[in-house]
């Protein structure tokens, strides 16, 4: 087997957005509100608990909005409320 | 330079492996299997032989245990019988599907229910759609370098073969076998080319779910879908029916032995009528065969050595002409014929002139089979007789 | 208690965004730090068909930065057993083996391999991730499923059994670390990996992973459906070193101080449970209620305070 043919064994490599724009099938969007989350004593729990790994650990957080699955973990375990969601996209 | 041994072809395969240099065994005990497993955990534990040799819980774990070992860059064997190939059947989709060059021994034996440890060669026929290369072997001596040629195969191909010998006929009679030593074996067959891509941890998915049609890649280049990797599959098993050949050519340069490919013929020169079987059976058959010359009957032998992939056209090459063709073997595909008789005449069927055709089932489940019933019976079809049979069975 | 915080763990994410599992998952967020403990070093993950499938992509793409071996159900602890033996035989040093199953692949088909791979002492972790149930086919009963809990297989009477203490199972094997954890303790998870990943042979590692679409609750709710878990006793966790048994994180908490939630508690939250009987109820708070008092007294016992 020619290593430049078709690949016979089924490999894939890795990159990001397997399953498209995740960010697509929220139905409800997380928005920050920088003033409640304060740098200072920030705790990191959304970062800690988001399973999709799409907020910044760096300050101001930010969402990845672009594969944010909406699921809400963030704002629920925010302990100031400093994270909403909203409705829609 | 080789040296005459008086062994098994369960030792003629143990043998093998260890030539192959085979770095991870895993096996599961089953009659008639066992001294395969067991003189190899012995050559391992003496150091004879370095590989490491997994004592699996199960056959299932067996072949999922190489599969991965080889995926992970090994030269692997293994080796089962009957009801522990069925258990394996799972994996061996999964282990042609991955491509991975494993070369199993499969020591022929019926399969239950009821319980038989005898042999007959239903269980691998029934394995013959899993997408594996499949030889049937007629004795020790090509046991042992069936198995050399199919680590050769397997690897130059990426599918895995199965060296298929009868129980108890082959696997516990012993018989003459030079065993060729490992300097020559070596001149054969290059060290484990490993082609794994399990190197610094380069992140990778083996075997993924995948889509029923192509997909783009990471790089927007269009790859394979499920479909394209299936034709893949045949197309390599096809075309290996030529590999076979070449393998066979360059193993009689290194060790003066060829086994004829794909089929081997006897006295079929000048034969009016043919007997096909495969394994220590064909060989039988030539005693048949010699019977009926003695009777001045024109009667050749063609052995199926590969019965996947179905070497077609020289089936059809070999039995167009002739007046008549006799099948004997111990396997049956429930509802219709014997396998083998079934694809021959398939193959048969683009010819311009076909032969008379009747089949046999024989010897299952260790039925002695002897050869004046065989050349009874190709006398039965010589004189007209067609159609599906079953040998010697008293109802 | 956990040794690391938040601030300490690697911010390196090792599964990129954009991958096909629920949103809230309980598995995706284990397996986020679980990569980020086992990291350094090379990491070879071996799968069975399960979530964990579909999570690592559709070919030819894989949002995981690993090398994983896709394996039949039933085959995960062999296919690790040869994935070890064959880095053994090819002089390839220097990475982790780790299994990840899904509770169906490790309570019911796999056990069998599960069981041959640790009798071996094959150096490798497996991980269970336990969603209690076939989640990935569509939410069918297991043996990890708890009793009360309606599946797609128990659809009217509900699960009639308790689940299986798989742990005990894996314990008869004589591990040198067993450990249980949670995506809602997640710097327990992360040491508990991190530990494990320099343990040499057999290692396993169940983790419960809230569903929210199998056990029916809001995806919002997952990490308080694990901690309810853990804070009724539904799930301990604990770590058994060399057979020494120790509660940790909040079971630790929970042990010193302070008073477990109810199963009723736990079992309110999810729609699964919507036919549970009180007696089932009862069953399940005293099946809960002994486990806890023998783990309680196990641990007192070997950290030499009882």
């Amino acid at each position: 087997m020619s290593e430049n043919s078709a690949p016979i064994k089924t490999i894939s490599k890795p990159a990001k957005g397997e399953a498209g724009k995740t960010g697509d099938w929220r139905s409800q969007t997380p928005r920050i509100d920088h003033q409640k989350c304060s740098q200072k004593d920030s705790c990191l729990l959304c970062w800690l608990y988001c399973p999709d790994g799409v907020i910044s650990s760096n300050f101001p957080l930010q969402i990845d909005l672009t594969y944010c699955k909406g699921c809400g973990i963030c704002a629920e375990e925010c302990p100031r409320k400093a994270i909403e969601m909203i409705d829609g996209r | 330079m080789g040296q005459v041994e008086i062994i098994t072809a369960n030792t003629a395969a143990a043998f093998a492996a260890k030539l192959c240099r085979v770095q991870v065994i895993s096996a599961y005990p089953i009659t008639p299997q066992t001294p395969v497993t067991e003189e190899l955990a012995e050559m391992v534990e003496s150091g004879a032989l370095q590989a490491e040799y997994i004592t699996v819980e199960s056959e299932h774990s067996a072949l999922a245990s190489v599969v991965a070992a080889s995926q992970v860059g090994a030269r692997v064997f293994t080796a089962t019988s009957a009801n522990g190939l069925l258990y394996m059947h799972e994996m061996l989709h999964w282990a042609a599907g991955s491509r991975v060059p494993i070369v199993m021994a499969c020591v022929n034996r019926g399969v239950g229910a009821p319980w038989t440890i005898l042999n007959d060669q239903q269980d691998t026929i029934s394995q013959r759609d899993t997408g594996w290369l499949q030889i049937y072997c007629r004795n020790s001596q090509e046991v042992l370098d069936t198995i050399i040629q199919g680590f050769r195969l397997a690897e130059q191909i990426q599918i895995p073969v199965m060296v298929c010998y009868d129980g108890f006929v082959l696997s516990h009679a012993s018989t003459p076998v030079d065993v060729p030593s490992q300097d020559e074996v070596d001149r054969f067959l290059p060290r484990f080319l490993d082609r794994s891509g399990i190197n610094g941890g380069t992140p990778m998915n083996v075997n993924p779910l995948i889509l029923s049609d192509p997909r783009l890649g990471p790089d927007d280049k269009l790859m394979p879908g499920y479909m394209e990797f299936r034709f893949m599959l045949q197309r390599d098993i096809l075309n290996s029916l030529q590999i076979i050949e070449s393998v066979d050519r360059e193993f009689s340069d290194v060790f003066g032995r060829s086994w004829g490919g794909s089929l081997w013929k006897y006295k079929m020169e000048d034969a009016d009528h043919a007997i096909v079987s495969m394994g220590s059976l064909a060989s039988e058959c030539t005693i048949a065969a010699d019977m009926l010359r003695d009777r001045g009957v024109k009667v050749g032998v063609v052995g199926v050595r590969v019965y996947r992939p179905f070497p077609a056209s020289q089936i059809s090459e070999y039995l167009s002409h002739l007046k008549t063709v006799t099948f004997f073997e111990k396997d049956v595909s429930y509802g219709f014929h014997g396998a083998v008789a079934m694809d021959a005449k398939a193959a048969l069927y683009e010819s311009a002139s076909r032969p008379s055709v009747s089949s046999y089932v024989v010897g299952l489940g260790g039925r002695d089979v002897r050869p004046e019933q065989l050349a009874e019976a190709t006398i039965n079809c010589i004189g007209g007789s067609t159609g599906h049979h079953w040998l010697d069975v008293r109802n | 208690m956990a040794t690391t915080s938040v601030r300490q763990l690697p911010k390196t994410e090792l599964i990129m965004p954009g991958t096909r599992s629920c949103a809230g998952c309980g598995l995706m967020l284990t397996y986020r730090h679980a990569l980020k403990a086992l990291d350094e070093g090379k990491t070879i993950v071996a799968v069975p068909a399960s979530c964990m499938t579909v999570l690592h992509g559709v070919y030819p793409i894989t949002p995981v930065n690993v090398i994983c071996i896709n394996n039949p159900f039933a085959a995960t602890g062999a296919a690790a057993t040869g994935i070890v033996a064959g880095l053994k035989a090819t002089g390839k040093t220097g990475y982790t083996v780790v299994a990840f199953a899904g509770d169906g692949g490790t309570y019911d088909i796999g056990i069998q391999a599960l069981s041959g791979a640790f009798e071996r002492r094959v150096n490798f972790i497996y991980v269970c991730y336990d969603n209690e149930g076939y989640m990935n086919t569509g939410t069918q009963r297991s043996s990890a499923s708890p009793v009360g809990a309606i599946t797609s297989t128990t659809p009217i009477l509900a699960k009639l059994q308790q689940k299986k203490e798989m742990v005990k199972i894996v314990e008869a094997h004589n591990l040198p670390y067993i450990a249980t954890g949670s995506p809602s303790y997640p710097l327990d998870l992360f040491d508990k990996f991190k530990f494990a990943k320099n343990v040499e042979g057999s290692r396993y590692i169940e983790v419960h992973a809230p569903c929210p679409p199998g056990w029916g609750f809001p995806n919002r709710n997952l990490i308080k459906m694990g901690k309810l878990a853990v804070e009724s006793g539904i799930h301990v966790l604990f770590e058994i070193r060399d057979g020494k048994f120790s509660l940790t994180s909040r079971s630790l908490a929970l042990a010193n101080k302070g008073r477990k939630k109810t199963v009723s508690d736990y079992i309110k939250g999810q729609s699964r449970f919507r036919k549970i009987s009180p007696e089932q109820i009862s069953e399940l708070q005293a099946f809960t209620d002994k486990r806890w008092n023998e783990l309680l007294e196990r641990h007192f016992k070997d950290s030499g305070d009882a």
